[in-house]
């Protein structure tokens, strides 16, 4: 039976991890993330599982990396300055197919920037914050209830992809608190990693033996002895700078995504059917789109929305459609320009594609939406 | 190599990538010497390194290994044995990964007092870059980078770990193979975090920029340059520059953080 709560959505995000089977948790202090480590430090325990409190954001990366090379469902969670030091562990999880979540509630910047208010400034970062071809999932809710749904699906999508899932937040998502009605445990849907046959007789960590681009993943402690790099590495695990195992290797990671873009790419779509005038947004920003189109359609202006679940890879199929029909695609964000651009290279061009962007610390407002539309109709 | 320790190690891949001379293969072999002596189960070992020459040892040994980013092997390893504290987790680290790069995670893994054993491989230099000085290269020493001759004052590592937390903390060196390899044991086999510092050469990047001749040369000072603790008691500060003090400098039984945090599950199950 399902039961209603009044929740944050940096509570919903713990709610949701440990439902999706969470057990680990390492972290270090930030706003506006930081409710997630506390209530994970109070809730874990709780479950048997364990919170640790890093000595910094690097560690904590690391940590969870570790666990989760256990066989634990591993997460971290931060925000701005924090995410960028993680990076490079983001990276070393990545390449080696390490499933964990990381959760970064978006917050002003560059620097220590704006620490209490909302932002959504890590669009880029989230797909290119580690050095290196890699690939990754970056998922992006627009409510309390999302976050919790998307806490689970970020859990799935790493165990079933074996690829750090970005579960990219912001303030404003983060400190709200809504009614949430939330699923009866046997109604939510688990993915867990694939392990290894037990039958194997010489186990290959990297190696494809089904043929989908995902290895079998042994947990240490299972029993079979096998090696991890940060080094590019043959299917045996262990170092190669052969060209042609790094192109299979780097080839394979990507693939994990790009063959199964369908199952990873979500959204919404409201009112676009006849819509001259589309909003291509996420998160919290989506809220004031949605009100503005309401209020517009009342005025008889034909506009309609695309809400963003997925960020990356990006939903470039749907973008390029809607481009054909709609004679205007208007991307406001919370930040200088970041998701306009990739709007702009999967569009049409002949589609008149407009940024809305604010990045003074709060969020774009229905009015403001609504201004940029008429702004944008009458000018055409 | 001794048949009794053959099944430690991945033949596939030896040859090592370290250089003729270097003692990063008789601190390797002296630990799987204690390994086998404490007769653990190698399917109940994990070994996690960072980056850098010594960093490269786990991959030539058949046990749960992992090469993580460069400094953060003790990160990565406080996450494997908080995970899975029936493990035993020993992190391979040279002196610029662990002190330098990884110096914040060393003092807090330290002061955790997880049930890690850290074999630190100090060979006074960071080697796979070619040269340059390093938090333990002694002040006046060459380096790439300290052409002129280095300015920093080097750490004392075993004061460190101790002021730190650590509760178990050594010192040997690699000329002194039974006592190193006794040393390791009782790290091992210590519950707590413990800290084995070896003493090391470089002849090819510390030897030849600071003139100090062949491998068997630079064995002979550490030959002669090794102190036990208790002779160096009774020498003056002057007295004890240029000497390696070698032995146990703390044992201590204090609350292990993984039995700890047993503790803390049993009370945010038990009570309110």
């Amino acid at each position: 039976m399902s039961k209603a709560k009044l929740m944050q959505g940096n509570e919903a995000c713990v709610e949701g991890a440990i439902a999706a089977g969470m057990r680990f948790f390492a972290g270090y202090p930030i706003t506006p993330s930081t409710e997630i480590a506390e209530l994970s430090a109070e809730n874990l325990p709780k479950v048997g599982g364990k919170f640790i409190q890093m000595e910094d954001e690097i560690a904590s990366m690391g940590a969870v990396i570790g666990a989760s090379l256990t066989g634990l469902k591993a997460m971290t969670a931060t925000s701005g300055p924090g995410f960028s030091l993680k990076q490079e562990n983001i990276g070393f999880a990545s390449l080696n197919e390490v499933p964990c979540v990381v959760v970064n509630v978006q917050r002003g910047g560059p620097s220590t920037g704006l620490p209490t208010l909302p932002a959504q400034g890590e669009v880029m970062q989230a797909r290119w914050g580690t050095h290196g071809d890699h690939p990754i999932i970056v998922i992006s809710p627009s409510s309390v209830k999302e976050t919790y749904e998307f806490a689970i699906r970020a859990f799935n999508l790493s165990e079933k992809y074996r690829v750090p899932c970005i579960l990219l937040m912001d303030e404003v998502i983060a400190h709200m608190r809504e009614r949430v009605e939330l699923p009866d445990p046997s109604e939510i849907e688990i993915v867990n990693r694939k392990k290894p046959d037990a039958s194997i007789e010489k186990y290959n960590p990297c190696e494809d033996y089904d043929g989908d681009g995902i290895p079998p993943m042994a947990s240490f402690g299972d029993g079979i002895p096998f090696h991890v790099t940060g080094l590019i590495h043959d299917k045996t695990g262990f170092p190669s700078t052969k060209p042609e195992v790094t192109q299979n290797l780097i080839d394979r990671l990507m693939g994990k995504i790009e063959n199964n873009l369908e199952d990873i790419i979500d959204y919404e779509e409201v009112l676009t059917e006849d819509a001259e005038t589309v909003i291509v947004t996420f998160g919290s920003v989506a809220r004031s789109a949605l009100r503005a189109i309401n209020l517009l359609r009342e005025e008889g202006i034909k506009v309609g929305m695309i809400r963003l679940k997925t960020i990356w890879p990006f939903p470039e199929k749907v973008i390029q459609e809607t481009s054909q029909r709609a004679k205007n695609i208007i991307v406001p964000e919370m930040n200088y320009g970041q998701l306009i651009d990739v709007v702009k290279a999967a569009a049409d061009s002949k589609c008149n594609i407009v940024g809305l962007n604010k990045y003074v610390g709060e969020l774009i407002t229905p009015e403001e939406v609504m201004a940029k539309v008429k702004e944008v109709i009458n000018r055409a | 190599m001794r048949k009794e320790l053959e099944k430690y190690f991945r033949a596939n891949r030896l040859p090592h990538i370290w250089c003729p001379g270097c003692g990063h293969g008789i601190i390797t072999g002296a630990l799987m010497r204690a390994i086998d002596n404490l007769k653990l189960d190698k399917k109940n070992i994990c070994i996690v390194s960072g980056i850098g020459c010594s960093s490269r040892a786990p991959g030539y040994l058949d046990f749960y290994t992992l090469h993580t980013t460069h400094g953060r092997g003790l990160a990565f390893a406080t996450g494997i044995k908080f995970a899975k504290p029936d493990l035993k987790v020993i992190v391979v680290t040279g002196d610029g990964d662990c002190t330098a790069i990884g110096g914040n995670h060393f003092i807090h893994a330290c002061r955790r007092n997880i049930d890690i054993t850290t074999i630190v491989f100090n060979n006074n230099i960071y080697g796979m870059t070619s040269g340059q000085y390093s938090p333990m290269t002694p002040k006046g020493a060459y380096a790439t980078t300290a052409p002129y001759g280095n300015i920093d004052r080097n750490f004392d590592l075993c004061k460190l770990a101790d002021a730190a937390g650590a509760t178990y903390v050594a010192r040997s060196t690699v000329y002194h193979v039974p006592q190193l390899i006794k040393l390791m044991e009782k790290a091992i086999d210590h519950k707590g975090f413990s800290m084995v510092e070896v003493a090391d050469i470089c002849p090819t990047y510390f030897g030849r920029k600071n003139k100090l001749g062949s491998p068997v040369k630079m064995m002979e000072v550490l030959r002669d340059s090794a102190i036990s603790i208790k002779a160096a008691e009774k020498l003056s500060k002057e007295e004890l520059v240029g000497k390696i003090i070698t032995g146990e400098f703390h044992n201590e039984i204090a609350p292990e953080y993984t039995e700890e945090y047993e503790k803390t599950i049993e009370k945010a199950q038990g009570g309110c």
